[in-house]
C-alpha cells in the first residue's frame, strides 16, 4: 500500500480487504471462512447479513453464554471481617460479570450486537469501581444490548432512569435543596449535545431538572420522590418549562447538534477519528433522522463510500478488548473458568476492562493503544493464547506456506513485506508464528 | 464550536490518546535518553522542572482551607474541616490533614502556596478546562501545549520533556516537537530467533500508512525499553503488582466517573522513575507526573483525604530523593479546577473555578502569593480567581527553565516571587 502526505493509502481497498475491514468494524474480526464468505456474497449482502444477524437465544453463542444471577450481598455492618468478605464476594461477582461478556462477545455468532452495546458501554461509560454493584452493572449492559439499535431518544430516556449511571453520576440522593450538577453536564456535554452547545445556566438548570431520585439497595429502583424533586419553571437551552428528567431528555435530544453528535460518536468509533467529512455527516444524519434511528445510521455508515474507503480502513487502532477477543474467535479459544483470571490480568494490564472505564469520558481510541508497554502484554497474551488453540492450519501447510495461513487463520487480508520475511523465519515453530503474528503491527490495526 | 474542537478537548482529558496529536514527534527514546545520560548528561546546577497533573478538579477549599471563615462553615457543614483539625500554615489557613509532608516542607520555607489560580471565564467542563490548563490558551482552543511551545523554541529535543506513563499529555505536544513518553514496569522479551523475528516485525517501513507505522514503533520501542533503559529501572518496584489487582482494591479510583488519569501506575510508582533519572543525569528539563481522582461529586471527604494523602506521601518523599542531587528541582502540581463554595446534596460538590496551586522543592521560597479569594464575593456561587495561572508559567519559564515566557504564551504576565 501506498501511503500519501496523511498516512491514508491511496489506492483503494480490493474487495476483500473491504470485507475484512467491514467484519472487523461491525464485529470483532472474521476467519477466514467468513472473509471468503463475505467476499463471494458481496460488500452490500454482508452488510445486511450483519444487521440481520441472529438476536438473542436465535443464536446459539448467546444461548451458551446466558448472563449471571448474582446474589445479594448484605450489608456487612461494622465488623472488619464481614466487610472483608463482602469486598471479597463483590470482587467476585465483578470478575464474573466481566468474563460473561467477554465471553458471549467470543461465542456469538452475529457479533455485531455485542460490539454495539460495546460501543454504548464506552458512549455512557459507566464503572463498577464506583457503583459497586455488579447487578446493576448487568441491567444497564441488557438495556444498552435492547436498545442500542432503537431510537436513541428512548435510549437516552432509559438512562438517565438508569440505577448504575444514577449512582456513577450522583443523580441518586440529588435534591431540590441542594441539586447535584453531575449528571446535568456530563449529558449535555458526552451523552446528548458535545461541549460547546449548552450554557452553565443550561447545567444549573437541567440539574434541577433531574432531582428528586433516590435509589433503593433493596429493589435497586431508583424510586422518585416528589418533595425532593424541584418542579418550579426552568430555563434550558432557551425554552422555559417545568422540565422534568424526562422532558429535559426529550429537549435534548431532538437538537440538531444531538443529531451531529450522536453521528460523530458512531463514525469516531466505529471508522476513523477526527471530525466527520461534511457528505459523510449529511447522508448519515439523513439516515438517523427525526426517528433517531441508530440502526438505520449504523447500516449508512458501513455502506458509506468513504467508510469502505482508503481512508477508513486502517485507521483505527485495535482496542484491547476488540484485539483480545478478535485473537479468541480467530483461534476458536473458548475460555474457561481457570482461563478467566489471566484474560482479565491481561486486559487489565493493557488498560481496558470491560466495565470499569477510566472516567465518564470512556476508553481513548486511536494510537493511544500503541505502546510498548502493550506490546508486551499482548506477547505475554499471544503467547498463552497458543496454547490453547488448534492451530492444525497452520501446522499442516507447508513451511513455505505457514505465514499466509497464519494471515487466513487471524483474518488478515495481507502482510506487509517486513513482516512477511520476519514471520517467516520463525515459520518452523507454529506456535511461535502464531504468537508473533499476534504482535505483528498489522494484527494491531483494527 | 466545532466537533473537531470537541475532540481536541477529548485529547486533552487524556480521554483520546495524544500519540496521534505529536506533530511528528518521534514517539519515545528510553534508548535515547539512556544514551543522553551517558554522552550529554544534564550541566549541574540546571535545574529540573516536575509537573504533577492532578486531574478530575480538586476540591482547593479543602486543600488549603480557611477552617476559621464562617462563610467556609456554613456553605459545607458537612464537608468542613474544624480550625482544629487543619495543619495550620498562618493568615487563617490551614492544610488538609493528609498533607503531613507539605506541613514539614512549609516549616522549611520550601513549599509556596499561590493562592487563587484560575483564569477569566472559567470553563466547568473537565475536558475544556484541562486543555485550557495545558495549552496556556484561555481564550480560543490551541493546538499545541504551553511545554511543547517552549520544546519548539529551544532546541526541539524530544528528550528535554518526559511523561511518565503510556501516553503523552497535550502540554508536552509542541508544533514542530512533542516531549517522549515513557512507560513504566518490567519487561520479557522473547529470545534467541524468535527475538530477532520480533525485532524484524517491528523495523520502520517508509510506506506505512500512520496507524500501521504507530504500531510498528510500539514494537520497535518495546526492546529500546527493555534492552538499554533496564539498568535505571532496575531496583524499582514493578508496576506488575497492579496487573491483577482487583477493583475493590483499586481504592484510588472511586473517586468518581471523570477522575481522569494521565497515566499508568501510582503517583509514586512515577515519581521514583523520575528520581532515577534525575540521578541518572538524563538530558531531561521537564518531567509530567499525574494523579487522577479528584472528581468528588459525592462522599468527598474521605475520597480527597486519601488522594491527598497518596499526593503528600509521593511528593514528599520524591523532595527527600533529589534533596541533594546535583540538579536543582522545583515542583509544581495543578487541577484543572476548584469546586464549588457550597456542597451539594451529595456531601460533595461540584465544578468550581480558581484553587491554590503549590510549587515546592529546595530552590523555591516557600510563603503564600497571591491573594485569598473572598468565599462572600463570588461569581455564580463560584470563587474569583486573583492570579492568573500564566504568571505562574511564566515565572516557571522563566526561572527554573530560563526561557522567555512571552515566547511561549504569546505574551507577558507579572512574574511571582516563588523561585
Amino acid at each position: 500500500m501506498k501511503a500519501d502526505a496523511t498516512g491514508a493509502a491511496a489506492t483503494a481497498p480490493s474487495t476483500r480487504a473491504q470485507v475484512a475491514h467491514l467484519l472487523r468494524r461491525a464485529g470483532f474480526g472474521g476467519r477466514a471462512d467468513e472473509i471468503d464468505a463475505a467476499e463471494q456474497a458481496g460488500y452490500e449482502a454482508t452488510v445486511a447479513a450483519l444487521l440481520a444477524g441472529p438476536v438473542g437465544s436465535a443464536d446459539p453463542g448467546v444461548a451458551a453464554t446466558p448472563p449471571p444471577a448474582f446474589a445479594d450481598i448484605p450489608a456487612p455492618g461494622r465488623d472488619p471481617a464481614a466487610r472483608k468478605q463482602a469486598n471479597r464476594q463483590r470482587a467476585q461477582q465483578y470478575l464474573q460479570l466481566a468474563s460473561w461478556w467477554l465471553d458471549r462477545m467470543v461465542r456469538a455468532s452475529g457479533p455485531l450486537v455485542e460490539k454495539r452495546t460495546w460501543f454504548w458501554h464506552g458512549h455512557w461509560a459507566t464503572s463498577v469501581v464506583k457503583v459497586r454493584s455488579a447487578a446493576l452493572m448487568l441491567r444497564q449492559n441488557q438495556t444498552l444490548r435492547s436498545l442500542g439499535g432503537g431510537d436513541f431518544g428512548a435510549l437516552a430516556q432509559a438512562m438517565v432512569r438508569d440505577p448504575a449511571l444514577a449512582v456513577w453520576l450522583d443523580e441518586a440522593g440529588s435534591t431540590r435543596q441542594a441539586p447535584n450538577e453531575n449528571l446535568a453536564r456530563e449529558l449535555m456535554e458526552l451523552f446528548t449535545l458535545g461541549v460547546g452547545h449548552y450554557t452553565e445556566d443550561d447545567v444549573r438548570a437541567a440539574a434541577r431538572a433531574l432531582t428528586g431520585w433516590r435509589l433503593d439497595r433493596t429493589s435497586g429502583q431508583l424510586v422518585f420522590v416528589p418533595a425532593a424533586h424541584d418542579d418550579t419553571p426552568k430555563t434550558v437551552l432557551g425554552r422555559t418549562a417545568n422540565y422534568d428528567s424526562v422532558a429535559l431528555v426529550d429537549l435534548l435530544v431532538d437538537q440538531p447538534a444531538s443529531h451531529a453528535w450522536v453521528v460523530t460518536r458512531m463514525w469516531n468509533r466505529y471508522a476513523a477519528p477526527g471530525p466527520v467529512p461534511a457528505d459523510v455527516m449529511s447522508r448519515l444524519q439523513t439516515a438517523y433522522g427525526s426517528g433517531r434511528d441508530l440502526t438505520a445510521l449504523l447500516r449508512a455508515l458501513l455502506l458509506d463510500p468513504v467508510f469502505r474507503g482508503p481512508a477508513v480502513v486502517g485507521a483505527l487502532a485495535k482496542q484491547p478488548v476488540e484485539y483480545v477477543v478478535g485473537a479468541l474467535r480467530a483461534l476458536g479459544v473458548t475460555p474457561d473458568d481457570a482461563d478467566r483470571t489471566m484474560l482479565l490480568a491481561a486486559l487489565r494490564r493493557l488498560g481496558q476492562v470491560p466495565f470499569e472505564p477510566p472516567n465518564v469520558g470512556g476508553w481513548p481510541s486511536g494510537d493511544a493503544w500503541l505502546t510498548a508497554a502493550a506490546v508486551q502484554a499482548r506477547l505475554d497474551f499471544a503467547r498463552w493464547a497458543v496454547t490453547k488453540a488448534d492451530l492444525g492450519v497452520v501446522s499442516s501447510a507447508p513451511v513455505g506456506s505457514r505465514v499466509d495461513a497464519t494471515a487466513r487463520l487471524l483474518g488478515l487480508d495481507a502482510w506487509s513485506a517486513r513482516s512477511r520475511a520476519a514471520l517467516q523465519e520463525v515459520a518452523g515453530q507454529p506456535r511461535t508464528l502464531v504468537a508473533l503474528a499476534l504482535a505483528a503491527p498489522e494484527y494491531a490495526v483494527n | 464550536m466545532d466537533l473537531w474542537t470537541r475532540r481536541k478537548f477529548l485529547i486533552a482529558s487524556g480521554v483520546v490518546g495524544a500519540g496521534a496529536l505529536a506533530a511528528g514527534g518521534a514517539v519515545i527514546g528510553w534508548q535515547d535518553l539512556a544514551h543522553g545520560a551517558a554522552t550529554r548528561p544534564l550541566a549541574g546546577g540546571t535545574p529540573v522542572l516536575v509537573l504533577v497533573t492532578l486531574y478530575g478538579g480538586n476540591d482547593g477549599l479543602n486543600t488549603v482551607i480557611p477552617a476559621g471563615d464562617s462563610a467556609y462553615q456554613d456553605a459545607r457543614p458537612d464537608l468542613a474541616y474544624t480550625p482544629g483539625q487543619v495543619l495550620d500554615v498562618g493568615e487563617g489557613l490551614g492544610l488538609n490533614p493528609a498533607l503531613k509532608g507539605l506541613h514539614s516542607l512549609w516549616g522549611a520555607k520550601e513549599l509556596a502556596i499561590v493562592r487563587g489560580v484560575g483564569y477569566p471565564q472559567p470553563s466547568h467542563s473537565h475536558f475544556q478546562s484541562m486543555d485550557i490548563w495545558q495549552t496556556a490558551s484561555p481564550s480560543a482552543p490551541a493546538t499545541t501545549g504551553w511545554l511543547g511551545r517552549w520544546l519548539d523554541a529551544h532546541g526541539r529535543d524530544p528528550l528535554a520533556a518526559v511523561s511518565l506513563g503510556g501516553t503523552l499529555p497535550p502540554l508536552l505536544a509542541g508544533a514542530t516537537t512533542s516531549g517522549s513518553a515513557l512507560p513504566l514496569g518490567a519487561f520479557h522479551l522473547p529470545k534467541g530467533r524468535t527475538l530477532a523475528s520480533f525485532t524484524a516485525l517491528g523495523a520502520a517501513a517508509s510506506d506505512d500508512p500512520a496507524t500501521l507505522a504507530a504500531a510498528a514503533t510500539a514494537d520497535r520501542d518495546l526492546l529500546t525499553v527493555a534492552h538499554t533503559f533496564g539498568p535505571v529501572l532496575d531496583g524499582l518496584p514493578t508496576s506488575n503488582s497492579t496487573a491483577t489487582s482487583t477493583p475493590t482494591s483499586t481504592s484510588a479510583s472511586t473517586g468518581g466517573a471523570a477522575s481522569g488519569s494521565g497515566g499508568e501506575g501510582s503517583l509514586a510508582q512515577q515519581l521514583d522513575v523520575v528520581a532515577a533519572c534525575v540521578a541518572a543525569k538524563a538530558p531531561t528539563r521537564v518531567y509530567a507526573v499525574s494523579l487522577g481522582g479528584f472528581d468528588t461529586h459525592a462522599g468527598e471527604k474521605a475520597t480527597q483525604e486519601q488522594l491527598l494523602g497518596e499526593f503528600d506521601q509521593a511528593v514528599s518523599g520524591f523532595l527527600g530523593k533529589v534533596a541533594h542531587s546535583a540538579n536543582p528541582v522545583v515542583l509544581a502540581a495543578y487541577s484543572e479546577f476548584g469546586r464549588r463554595v457550597q456542597a451539594n446534596a451529595n456531601q460533595g460538590t461540584d465544578h468550581g473555578t480558581a484553587a491554590p496551586l503549590f510549587v515546592a522543592g529546595a530552590p523555591v521560597r516557600g510563603g503564600f502569593y497571591g491573594a485569598q479569594p473572598s468565599l462572600t464575593d463570588l461569581d455564580a456561587g463560584d470563587l474569583k480567581f486573583t492570579t492568573d495561572f500564566r504568571s505562574v508559567y511564566a515565572t516557571l519559564l522563566d526561572r527554573v527553565l530560563a526561557a522567555d515566557p512571552k515566547q511561549v504564551l504569546g505574551q507577558d504576565f507579572p512574574r511571582l516571587g516563588f523561585v
